[in-house]
């Protein structure tokens, strides 16, 4: 139409631009809503505070540079653990770690019979039980966890997401989330019967 | 009534009745079995117990001044609007 093309006026791009800003800081401000729950996961995730927080300002200032790839009204604590994960396994081939031994795991009830030879049929009737693995204990054995298995224990029973999330954020099938969970949960149960009731 | 084979059964599909993952016969099968099967409840309340337990206590609030770190790394636009 007029000479300047396709060139934007100069009032609607100002528009654009405030708009955008506006649509970015409601994006940050809802993004750091979830950091504690970031952390938390991340903080099982790896073997020190430091890490951890160091592993949730990398996952956030990547965050902030690509908020433009989230899909607004799609899941923003998912697509932030997916950042951290990526974040997580990249430094992983970095510091080039021994390969994963696959540690045998025993049965599901395995931990709970050792419990009730120890404490008594009837103790496993009370809540209390568990308190005899002790909270050291637990974190020890969730550390142990080889990191495939942890990273998916960490996130469906820590981190409270579907099985079909962790998929998501591992990019790895919902059958691979499944049987790495349940393996891993076994393990954790037989490290935690190995370092607490002997 | 129960037997080993009824409780082996009930221990393999006790995980995914507490993650709400079985399908409706399943949930039947092992419902059935918890009902008639002291053993077995009482596993599946330590089992209950045992993976409320680890949730709250491997859980690490966030370090007082991390948010401030993360604040510090959002945009420029955040100020004035």
């Amino acid at each position: 139409m007029s000479e300047s093309g396709a060139a934007e006026p100069e009032e609607d791009a100002g528009r654009r631009i405030a708009n955008e800003a506006r649509e970015r800081v409601r994006f940050e401000e809802e993004a750091l809503g979830f950091a504690d729950q970031v952390y938390r996961v991340a903080r099982r995730m790896v073997g020190t505070r430091e890490e951890a927080e160091e592993l949730v300002q990398d996952t956030y200032a990547r965050a902030f540079r690509s908020w433009r790839s989230f899909t607004p009204g799609t899941n923003m604590r998912a697509w932030l653990l997916r950042i951290l994960t990526n974040l997580n396994t990249d430094r992983g081939r970095k510091i080039q770690r021994t390969p994963d031994q696959q540690p045998l795991e025993e049965s599901d009830y395995y931990l709970a019979n050792r419990l009730a030879a120890v404490e008594g049929e009837q103790a496993l009737d009370q809540e209390q039980v568990v308190e005899r693995l002790s909270q050291g204990g637990v974190v020890n054995a969730l550390a142990e966890l080889p990191h495939d298995f942890r990273d998916v224990v960490v996130l469906v029973d820590l981190g409270e997401f579907s099985y079909a999330d962790a998929a998501q954020i591992l990019d790895i099938p919902i059958g691979t989330v499944m049987s790495r969970l349940h393996r891993g949960r076994r393990i954790l149960k037989k490290t935690l019967a190995e370092e607490t009731l002997t | 009534m129960s037997n080993d084979a009824d409780c082996e059964k009930c221990e393999e599909l006790l995980q995914g009745y507490l993650d709400r993952d079985l399908k409706p016969e399943e949930v039947l099968v092992a419902e059935s079995h918890l009902d008639g099967c002291e053993y077995c409840r009482r596993r599946y309340r330590f089992e209950a117990h045992l993976r409320r337990y680890i949730r709250t206590t491997a859980v690490e609030r966030m370090p007082a001044g991390l948010m401030a770190k993360l604040t510090e790394l959002r945009g420029p636009t955040a100020e004035g609007l």
